[in-house]
This record gives structure tokens, C-alpha cells and sequence, in this order.
């Protein structure tokens, strides 16, 4: 076959040889770190925690557990969404319900954390919109047995915030809506420091 | 080709692959047709693939090997099955043939228990040495969990095996590096045997990061899968995604419609210049230049928003699905997509002039870790590394799928085989990969839906599964059931950001892959990396192996 049996020698320059390139370098990082200085704009670091960036609407974060207007869980205990899960972290126990028109609902709903992989197909499968995700990533615990998630705290309230929205069943005609929730989306950075600086942020509870 | 009438009788059959040619062939012809396969200028089936175990209990030889070959020059794929008797598993060693069978070959006996007669080495590779049975059996129970004990842990001991250790000017000693070194990208761990600075032996172990896709994947319905392959290359995880799409898609015989197709080149692309950007900058970090770091870093971390406003996840995307794309395209895709365009090449222009002619790099990295064009070819390399050693092998040129046909670039070759060329490859790789996507983006996305309107494949959409009793039903029996994929086998690939992508799928028709085969680029080539080490200094190992882009999660699955 005639593939190369020899690798080439490299021949440095007369320049390389003497290291000049190194100065056009100097000159690149320092106008790197003049523009940061005097840009801050432009200097791509986030303060986190204090600045965040902006996700999408489609965020894959922690779950939410959605409610009917009377405030019980929207979900029927159908299963689906356990069946789904390519983790097999949903572990969902089904009573009866006392209306005669819901047939069932989860007794216990818990979701382990540690094993989600955030994929979403929970929430694809759900065919009543029972579970949707948040935008939420900031999941630390002390121990594995915090790690799971149950049914209150996937129903907390505070989650309904439409800014806090993740990915859930997407629906062409609210396009529009989500798109001026995420405008500026293109530009993260800047969009993290406006919100930040603005003091118009909104405390996660 | 040989001529097969010299065999006996029934040892080489050719069979009608569904993909590509197949043969069948008797344990006692392989060793003499693989190696008139791999010598036979006509032929030259200079590059062994993959090599992989299946196991079909029912059939009176349990087991098969099955190799696939590739002919660089001649672009042809052949695929040979070796059917092995349960009670006598053994086959010939093909490691003096092909070096790339040398783990592959211990990957078959760790995870089937098949026996590679005159292999040197033939030890377990992915699982650790307190495992007791073959993950991969049918009968093996995907839930048995094994304790390693301190007692079982193999100690590696490299030792020079050519007499060079009778130098004994400097102080010979045995050193560990890794599996949580700085130095080892990931969980590797080699242990090298130095004489003064200079490796003189080593020895790689690896499978620190080994979960058994493959038996996971066996497990779960064909969709469930797709969350997976993100964790294999989960520097580009989207092009696993895509690789693993198109190998369902054609066991189905479906394409993805225009527009998920036109989304996936470019989103292959951009994910590409990600694994370069990572793999450049690690490499760079390694010699002592941070600061290029720093501007990789940052189109790769816009990179991520696009992606992550594509698919609400930055690294484990999940954005393909089977038939096309999980949701469409944001709205702001296009403008989103031109604002890379721009911001990436000045970045890339700061990174070269930076060190492209510097010499501290250049002494770093020149004639470091070389490996010929053909000695690469042998040891199974494919992707950048293999076209820095001056070979034209790029899946996307030589078998187009998606649009890469289409499009005008160019598969950039350089003659070095070192570091300094993997390095140069990359960065014109991703000014080439910058070339298609602009000329799709131009071109102007194709209308229509992201996903096939098949309800036995893809979900309806949701107000139809709300509503329509008859989406309610497919919906229910596609999460229940899983896509049911006919019968049969498919060796499909993409060009991975380190080089050909494979996945080999068996489907018996029930809901659930048979058998799952990840033919993963990195896996070969790290295989080298004890020989390209050899005789270098320790700075050099640290160095190449920032040049190979070794990802733990494709290597070890
Ligand atoms: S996001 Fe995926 S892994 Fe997590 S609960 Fe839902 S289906 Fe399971
Ligand atoms: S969350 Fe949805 S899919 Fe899961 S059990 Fe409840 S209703 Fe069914």
C-alpha cells in the first residue's frame, strides 16, 4: 500500500529560531487583556453565583409536578413517564383517587436526582402535561438519600415563574411568547451581566 | 480479491450483507485469509476496524467474532463472522496481522470470553480483574455487581523486553501516572519503566470509566438509547447522536427529512470545532501555553448555547431522535449560527499566531510521538491523527452522508505524524468545518416538519396526543413497546471528531437491540500509545497523549 512509511523533519525559520514570533504573541495577549480591562463588557467571565447565565426555554432542569386549578397534582399515575425513563429513577405508587372522575393519583412520586440524566423523556412521554422541567440546575446535597426529590418539592410553587420555565410540551403559537421571555438568548453573556446589573433579578427562593 | 477456492469447502462463504459484503468464514481459514486480506495489494483491507463478540445462545456455534474491515485506498468495507463453539472458544490471534486487534481482541475475551490463540497478553481490559464471567453473554445477568479487593488489583510491571536496560549510567525506576492525574485527560493510568527520563517500557490500563453501554443498550427500547451515546465522545456528544440515529434509520430503511438533516450537518460541525477546540487547548496546557486555553474556551462556551438552545442541554444534548430531531429548530437558530461564524475565526487566528511558529511549542511538540502514514494505518487509526500522518481517509468525504456531499470543502492531510500536526490538522479542520457551515447556512433552511410523520417511530405532537383518540394510541404503544426495528444488521458510520464512528446494530425485531456494537476511533489509537511513548521523555507521553483526544467515555463505554 502506499501510505507514508517516514514521517518529515521540520525546518525552522531563522525567526523561529530565535523565538521572535513570541513577541507578535505578547502583543495578542496583551491586547486581550487590555480590551477586558477596559471593556468589562467584553471579558467573557461570569460572577456566578451573583451572575448567571441565560438558559433557553428549553432547559432540561430540575422537574416540576404541575397542578390542576384546584391545586391537586395534574398527574394520573399512568406509568408512562416511569416507562420511559432510560434511567429508571421515577418510583411512582398509584391510589385511588376520591373524585370519581380522576381514576388515579401518585400516593408517592419521587424522582432520585443523582440518577436522572435530564433527558426529557419524562416529560415527552407525560400525556397529560403533569410533568414539566424547570430552568433549575443548582442541585448539590449532603447525603443520597436528599437526592431524591418527591412529590412536594416537585410541586413547589415557586416554580410556576414563566421565566423559570424549562423544557416542556412546546405548542408552534406560544413560540412567539417564549422568544420575547428569552430575547437576547444569542447574546448570554451580556444578557447574564444586564440582568445582574440591572437589578432587576429575581431571587430564587 | 483471493481467490477463495483455495479454502476448504465451507470455510468462506460470501453472504448477501444487508450494508456491506459479508463472509463467513471457518476459525481455521482466518488467520491465512487475513492475512492475504491485509497483504493482497488488490485487495488491501489495510485497516481493521472493529472487532466484536455477539452471542446467540440458540444457534450451535454460540458464538461469533465478527471483524470489519476497511480498504483505505479502495474505500471498500468487508465484514467477516467467525462462528465459535461455546465449548471451545477459541480463534486465532490476528494482533501480528493487524496491531489494532491487540485490544480488540482482549475487549472480545473480557466481554464474551472468547480466546485469541497466540495473544500476548490476554487479559480482561474494561472490567477490572475481580470480575468474574462475561458482561456481555446473554446470560449474564445485567445487575451482578462485583467488589474489587485490594488483593485481586493487577500491578502492572513494565519491563524493556530488548535488552536496553543494560544502560546503567541513570537510575532505572517504575513510575505510576494516573488514573487521577492531571496530566490523563480523564481515568487512565499508565505505569511507565524510565531509565533516567527516557521511557524505556509502559503499560496502559484502562476501563476505570467502563459502565457497559453495550449491555445497557441491550436493556433498553432502540430510543433509550440516545441519551447514552451522549456519555460516549461527550465533547461532541451530538455527533454520537447522529451516528447512532442513522444506524436505527437504516435498519428501519426511514431517512430524517430535509431540515433535520441540513440541522445535523451543521450542528455535527459545530460540535467538531468543540471537541478540536478542547482537544487543542488541553493539548496546548499540557506544554505550559494556558492562555490559548482561554481563547478555545470561549467559542466553545457560545458553542454550548447554541446547542443548549436547540436542546435545553449543553454537554448531553439528546437532540437527535430516530427519523430526526426531538423539537425544532428555535427561531433564532440562523442568526444564532452567523454569530459564531463570526466570532470563532478571530479566535482561532489569535490561537495560531500565537503558537503556530513558537518555538517553545515547536520544540515541544516536532517529531514528538511520530507515527507513519502506514504504520497508523495498521494500528487501526482513523480521523485527524491518521490524516496528520498523511492519509486521506475522512468518512465524510469517502462514504457522504447527510449533506457533507453537497458542500465544497476540502479533508486537510499533513506528512508529520507528530504532535505539531495533530495539533495544525485540527485548527484547519475547523476552519474547513466552518467552510460547510456557512455554505448550508446560506443555502438557507429547508422547510418543512424536523421529525418523520410516522406515529410507529416518532411521537405525534402533543395536542394530537392530547386530543385525537388515534395519536393517544401510537403514543401510548411507542413508549410502552419501543420502535419496533426489523430483523437484521447494519454497520453504519460517521466521521466522529476523532475519526470514523461506528455502530454496529443487531436487531432480532423485538423492541430492544440485540446487540450493540460502538466502534469508538479513540479506542485503537490509544491502544498505540505505549509504543508511541517509547523512547520519548516523560513530557513527551504528557504531551501526545493531549494529541490523540483520548475521551474516557468512548474509550472505555
Ligand atoms: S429527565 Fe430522563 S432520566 Fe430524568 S426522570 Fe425524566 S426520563 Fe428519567
Ligand atoms: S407524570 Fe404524567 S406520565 Fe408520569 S405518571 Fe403522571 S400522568 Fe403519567
Amino acid at each position: 500500500m502506499s501510505h507514508p512509511k517516514a514521517t518529515r523533519p521540520y525546518k525552522y525559520s531563522l525567526a523561529e529560531r530565535l523565538y521572535l514570533p513570541l513577541l507578535a504573541g505578547l502583543w495578542i495577549t496583551l491586547k486581550h487583556f487590555l480590551r477586558n480591562v477596559f471593556r468589562r463588557g467584553r471579558s467573557y467571565t461570569i460572577q456566578y453565583p451573583e451572575e448567571r447565565r441565560n438558559y433557553s426555554h428549553r432547559f432540561r432542569g430540575h422537574h416540576i409536578l404541575t397542578a390542576r386549578p384546584d391545586g391537586s397534582l395534574r398527574c394520573v399515575a399512568c406509568f408512562l413517564c416511569a416507562t420511559a425513563c432510560p434511567a429508571e429513577c421515577i418510583t411512582i405508587e398509584a391510589g385511588e383517587h376520591p373524585d370519581v372522575n380522576i381514576e388515579k393519583y401518585p400516593v408517592v412520586y419521587d424522582i432520585d436526582m443523582l440518577r436522572c440524566v435530564f433527558c426529557g423523556y419524562c416529560v415527552d412521554a407525560c400525556p397529560e402535561e403533569a410533568i414539566i422541567m424547570s430552568n433549575n440546575y443548582d442541585m448539590a446535597y449532603f447525603s443520597r438519600d436528599q437526592s431524591i426529590a418527591t412529590k412536594e418539592e416537585l410541586s413547589k410553587p415557586y416554580t410556576y415563574d414563566a421565566s423559570k420555565l424549562g423544557y416542556r410540551p412546546r405548542y408552534p403559537e406560544e413560540e412567539a411568547q417564549r422568544a420575547a421571555i428569552r430575547e437576547g438568548v444569542v447574546d448570554l453573556v451580556g444578557e447574564a451581566r444586564k440582568r445582574h446589573h440591572g437589578g432587576s433579578e429575581a431571587k430564587a427562593s | 480479491m483471493p481467490l477463495l477456492e483455495k479454502y476448504p469447502p465451507d470455510s468462506v462463504v460470501p453472504v448477501a450483507g444487508l450494508d456491506q459484503p459479508t463472509w463467513i468464514v471457518h476459525r481455521d481459514s482466518l488467520k491465512e485469509l487475513a492475512a492475504e486480506l491485509q497483504a493482497d495489494s488488490a485487495s488491501g483491507f489495510d485497516l481493521l476496524l472493529d472487532l466484536c463478540g455477539a452471542d446467540f445462545p440458540g444457534r450451535p456455534d454460540r458464538f461469533e467474532a465478527i471483524y470489519h474491515l476497511y480498504s483505505v485506498e479502495r474505500k471498500e468495507r468487508l465484514r467477516l463472522k467467525v462462528p465459535v463453539p461455546e465449548d471451545d472458544p477459541v480463534l486465532p490471534s490476528l494482533a501480528g496481522i493487524w496491531k489494532a486487534a491487540n485490544w480488540f481482541e482482549r475487549e472480545a475475551f473480557d466481554m464474551f470470553g472468547l480466546r485469541f490463540e497466540g495473544h500476548k497478553n490476554l487479559r480482561r481490559i474494561l472490567t477490572h480483574e475481580a470480575f468474574e464471567g462475561h458482561p456481555l453473554r446473554k446470560d449474564y445477568d445485567a445487575a451482578r455487581r462485583w467488589i474489587l479487593t485490594e488483593d485481586k488489583v493487577y500491578r502492572p510491571q513494565p519491563r524493556p523486553d530488548d535488552g536496553e536496560s543494560d544502560d546503567d549510567m541513570f537510575e532505572q525506576m517504575t513510575i505510576n501516572i494516573g488514573p487521577s492525574h492531571p496530566a490523563m485527560h480523564g481515568t487512565f493510568r499508565v505505569v511507565a519503566h524510565l531509565d533516567g527520563e527516557v521511557i524505556t517500557a509502559s503499560e496502559v490500563e484502562i476501563g476505570y470509566l467502563h459502565r457497559c453501554f453495550e449491555k445497557m443498550a441491550e436493556t433498553h427500547t432502540w430510543q433509550q438509547v440516545i441519551p447514552y451515546t451522549d456519555r460516549l465522545n461527550y465533547c461532541s456528544s451530538f455527533i454520537n447522536n447522529v451516528g447512532y440515529c442513522r444506524a436505527v434509520e437504516s435498519l428501519l430503511g426511514v431517512e430524517a427529512p430535509p431540515k433535520a438533516v441540513w440541522a445535523r450537518t451543521i450542528l455535527s460541525e459545530f460540535s467538531r470545532i468543540m471537541d478540536h477546540c478542547v482537544c487543542n487547548g488541553s493539548t496546548l496546557v499540557d506544554a505550559g501555553a494556558l492562555t490559548n486555553f482561554w481563547y478555545f474556551f470561549q467559542p466553545r462556551e457560545e458553542i454550548y448555547g447554541l446547542l443548549e438552545a436547540c436542546s435545553g442541554a449543553r454537554l448531553t444534548v439528546s437532540y437527535c431522535r430516530i427519523g430526526g430531531l426531538a423539537e425544532d429548530l428555535p427561531p433564532d437558530f440562523e442568526a444564532h449560527c452567523r454569530r459564531l461564524l463570526e466570532m470563532i475565526p478571530g479566535f482561532m487566528d489569535d490561537i495560531e499566531r500565537l503558537v503556530n511558529k513558537n518555538r517553545i511549542w515547536l520544540d515541544r511538540s516536532v517529531g514528538v510521538a511520530a507515527i507513519s502514514g502506514e504504520e497508523a494505518v495498521n494500528w487501526g487509526w482513523t480521523g485527524p491523527c491518521l490524516r496528520a500522518s498523511g492519509v486521506a481517509n475522512d468518512v465524510r468525504r469517502d462514504h457522504p452522508y447527510d449533506l457533507y456531499d453537497t458542500v465544497d470543502w476540502n479533508v486537510p492531510v499533513l506528512p508529520g505524524g507528530d504532535v505539531y500536526d495533530r495539533y495544525r490538522v485540527r485548527m484547519l479542520e475547523i476552519r474547513e468545518s466552518l467552510k460547510i457551515i456557512r455554505q448550508l447556512l446560506d443555502r438557507g433552511m429547508p422547510e418543512g416538519p424536523h421529525i418523520i410523520d410516522d406515529p410507529h417511530i416518532a411521537l405525534p405532537p402533543k395536542e394530537d396526543a392530547y386530543n385525537q383518540m388515534e395519536a393517544m394510541i401510537y403514543h401510548f404503544k411507542l413508549i410502552m413497546d419501543g420502535i419496533q426495528v426489523p430483523a437484521g444488521e447494519v454497520y453504519s458510520m460517521v466521521e466522529g471528531a476523532n475519526g470514523e464512528l461506528g455502530f454496529y446494530a443487531i436487531s432480532d425485531g423485538s423492541g430492544k437491540p440485540y446487540r450493540l456494537k460502538v466502534r469508538p476511533p479513540c479506542f485503537p489509537i490509544m491502544s498505540t500509545f505505549s509504543d508511541l511513548i517509547r523512547g520519548g521523555t516523560v513530557s513527551d507521553a504528557v504531551v501526545s497523549l493531549g494529541g490523540l483526544n483520548v475521551i474516557a467515555g468512548e474509550l472505555e463505554r
